[in-house]
């Protein structure tokens, strides 16, 4: 697995949320947050879909480690995600 | 044409969902309206067969025009307009007639007569400019002041006028025109300063508990199955309610109605800016998971540009919340008619006395904005040290 | 088009009378001070040393006695003027005027003419108490055979008065006691007489009729001038003439505007703005998108104190509120 797997996937999750934000470019250092309206609501369904694109459990203490694509990509890198 | 709001006066209808001819079940949506608020879909509160269609895609109608005839069920003769006013508060001018079950084969629509004893006054101009126009005076939504007019027979006929840019609209782009959405949050928050003497009161509450029930409650759930605290929140508040009905309810023509049932408004932000505040229905009453599946339904809707008419059908009262990562606190503006509005502010871990102690909890600050026409701070009070009382027992929500 | 001349209210009647006493030797002024006084609002200061003793006549205080003898003048042939200081002291000619003047060319089958001009002050706003600072012009508006007048302007004012001298039957002026010292514009030369017929609109505007006369223009003008502020536009009717009423133009006013709203310095019971408000509720009730309302005094008598006396007149304020509540703002 490589580093850029890891923010395509997370970028499908997220652009799954928000359909919306198709063709836009999101930074992978930032945080969501900082780059477009993206409420709790949105995160708990971006956080649904990354936990069934990787089989990985998420538990709800992790969400601040999922703040932005790199963010994410560290993340699933650590749990062992291949 | 169901009024999606108090400050509604006509919508374009952009689609029909049935043909004449279908089945329609209770609920079923039957057509699509574009509104200030976005498109909706106008569900039948009358089950039976799509007789007629009144009205053509791309034209734009008044609050109380009927859009289309439905036969009855077990072939019953009478007709009933396509209408959404079962589940909205009673309104001075009932804006359609609700079906007549015994009534003669008579298939037009009765002219709408106005329902209770008090009759709406008209201006003597506006009584002859509708009638010269064709314009059923009873189909006219009084103004702010409860009167009817050369104002609201104008924008009756303006809305009668064929409809030119909403029709060109292309179907693909159907959904929100943001300027006029803030047009209708102008208007309706104007009238809210100009006619509500609003009195603010506001608690910081204590929302260890109900964050540590929350996190036991989600460790034990995959992520599709947890719940956003905001669900706890609008459910205490909703049974909060109870404990003073004077601020759930509606303010019409100088006289307050409250609710007995809790429709909780939920100001919902648009990507892109906009703000609406469609209703989940008796919030009081849902059970955490039901109300967290609504909420996201709900969200997701307006994300996507197409509410139901019922859930805009006016709500009883209104929360708003910042959410995550916004502003400690709100002192919110309520939506007429409505006569409160419920602000919650972020979750701020805060210096707090406990036993005596000072420790760290994560707090709220939960601000309510009253109309005294109606209520006096002591009412706002009472609800908060309610809504305090809820949450510290989250588990019994 | 000649320049025009900045003129006081009080210099305004004083030409106007100089006017009337060189163009017309009929013409003589008599009432209380106003020779060698100069007239109690000094308007007819130095027209004694002008025009002599013959023409400018102080009187004994007998308001009816110097009424009778000018209505006795004017069926003589003569063009009288005759000056009460205020409408409070001509109530001791009531008879005079109402019985006499108003009734003789009536009752002796158009043979007599009365062209008695009779001239008074009126109104409140300059703290002279109840006996001097009442509104009556109504009582005279209420009467068949009397033209009654309001010059609200220096150019009414001005030239008013001739014109009521050409008229065969009597006419009464009312000139409000706190217009005096107002400043206008007259034309600086030609003929300043006006009509005295028609209602004058003052100031155009769509969303109500303003309507009103003599020392209630000003206020309501500046009621229009704050109510433009807030887009509300009002047609601003000054009567100018209060019997008879210049129906149409009220009319025509009211069907474009659709509300109505009507200053009066009277009182509201009985009042003239009762009485336009009728004929507005008959003539133009399909046309209404709102009451009627008027703006009247408080039904007392005029309070000395100046923020009493203030507080029972119309004021601007009062006024901006009525036309927001007829335009449901």
């Amino acid at each position: 697995m490589s580093a850029r797997d890891a923010i395509e996937v997370a970028r499908t999750a997220l652009l799954a949320v928000a359909p919306d934000l198709a063709g836009e470019r999101i930074a992978p250092d930032a945080p969501f947050r900082d780059q477009f309206d993206f409420d709790s609501m949105d995160f708990m369904h971006f956080v649904a879909g990354l936990a069934k694109a990787t089989g990985i459990d998420i538990p709800e203490r992790d969400y601040p480690r999922l703040q932005s694509l790199a963010d994410c990509a560290r993340y699933l890198h650590e749990r062992g995600w291949r | 044409m169901p009024a999606l709001g108090a400050d509604m006066e006509a919508g374009t209808l952009v689609e029909w969902l049935k043909r004449p001819g279908e089945r329609i079940a209770r609920g079923d949506a039957v057509a699509v309206v574009e509104t200030q608020k976005g498109a909706i879909e106008i569900e039948s509160f009358q089950p039976g067969v799509l007789r007629e269609i009144r009205v053509e895609t791309g034209a734009r109608v008044p609050v109380g025009e009927v859009l289309a005839l439905i036969d009855g069920e077990a072939g019953a003769a009478a007709a009933a307009p396509v209408h959404a006013t079962a589940e909205a508060p009673a309104r001075a001018i009932a804006a359609a007639p609700p079906p007549r079950p015994g009534a003669a084969a008579e298939p037009e629509p009765e002219p709408v007569v106005l329902s209770g004893q008090r009759r709406v006054p008209i201006s003597p101009l506006a009584r002859r400019l509708a009638e010269e126009r064709g314009i059923d005076v009873a189909t006219l939504q009084p103004g702010a002041d409860g009167t009817i007019g050369l104002a609201e027979v104008e924008a009756a006929r303006a809305a009668l006028a064929p409809a030119g840019a909403p029709a060109a609209r292309a179907a693909g782009e159907r959904g929100l025109d943001l300027a006029a959405m803030r047009r209708a949050i102008a208007a309706a928050m104007a009238r809210s300063h100009r006619e509500i003497p609003h009195y603010f009161v506001s608690s910081t509450l204590d929302l260890a508990p109900l964050l540590a029930w929350l996190e036991r409650t989600n460790a034990t759930r995959a992520p599709p199955g947890r719940l956003l605290y905001l669900v706890p929140l609008l459910k205490a508040v909703a049974r909060a309610m109870a404990s003073a009905p004077e601020l759930n309810g509606h303010y019409e023509a100088d006289v307050f109605t409250p609710s007995a049932a809790v429709h909780m408004g939920v100001a919902i932000a648009m990507r892109g800016g906009g703000l609406i505040a469609p209703a989940i229905h008796d919030v009081d009453r849902l059970d955490l998971d039901t109300l967290m599946a609504k909420l996201d339904d709900l969200v997701l809707r307006v994300r996507g540009g197409r509410l139901r008419s019922s859930e805009l059908a006016d709500p009883t009262v209104t929360v708003s919340n910042l959410g995550e990562h916004t502003a400690d606190a709100i002192l919110p503006v309520i939506y007429p008619p409505q006569v409160a509005i419920v602000g919650c502010g972020q979750i701020v871990p805060r210096p707090w006395v406990s036993d005596g102690g000072l420790v760290v909890r994560p707090t709220m600050t939960i601000t309510v904005g009253g109309d005294h026409r109606v209520s006096d701070g002591r009412s706002a009070a009472k609800f908060l040290a309610r809504v305090e009382a809820l949450l510290k027992t989250p588990e019994a929500l | 088009m000649s320049a025009t001349r900045r003129i006081t209210y009080r210099e305004a009647v004083r030409e106007a009378l100089r006017e009337a006493l060189l163009r017309d030797p009929r013409v003589f002024l008599m009432g209380e001070d106003v020779g060698r006084y100069g007239g109690s609002y000094a308007c007819s200061s130095g027209l004694l040393a002008e025009f002599g003793e013959e023409r400018i006549r102080d009187t004994p205080l007998s308001e009816s006695g110097f009424v009778g003898a000018g209505i006795g003048a004017a069926i003589g042939g003569m063009r009288p003027i005759v000056e009460v200081m205020t409408v409070n002291f001509s109530l001791l000619a009531l008879d005079q005027i109402v019985n006499n003047a108003a009734t003789v060319r009536h009752m002796s089958g158009g043979q007599i003419a009365v062209p008695v001009v009779i001239r008074m002050a009126t109104g409140a706003g300059r703290q002279l108490a109840a006996q001097h600072s009442h509104s009556l012009e109504c009582w005279y508006a209420h009467v068949p055979g009397i033209r009654a007048v309001a010059p609200a302007t220096v150019a009414d004012a001005r030239g008013m008065l001739w014109t009521a001298l050409q008229e065969p039957n009597p006419v009464v002026i009312f000139e409000h006691a706190t217009l005096y010292n107002d400043e206008g514009e007259v034309p600086g030369e030609g003929e300043l007489a006006v009509d005295i017929d028609r209602a004058a609109v003052r100031r155009a505007g769509d969303d109500l009729s303003l309507i009103t006369y003599g020392g209630s223009l000003k206020k309501a003008l500046a009621a229009a001038d704050a109510l433009a502020g807030e887009r509300i536009g009002c047609e601003v009717i000054d009567l100018r003439t209060l019997r008879p009423l210049d129906e149409e133009t009220i009319l025509a006013s009211v069907r474009r505007t659709h509300r109505a709203l009507i200053v009066d310095e009277g009182w509201r019971s009985g009042s003239l703005a009762g009485e336009i408000a009728a004929r507005i509720a008959e003539e133009a009730f399909f046309d209404l998108d709102a009451p009627v309302r008027r703006v009247c005094s408080a039904e007392v008598p005029i309070p000395y104190p100046r923020h009493l006396e203030e507080a029972a007149t119309p004021q601007v304020d009062g006024i901006v509120a009525a036309a927001r509540g007829l335009v449901r703002r």
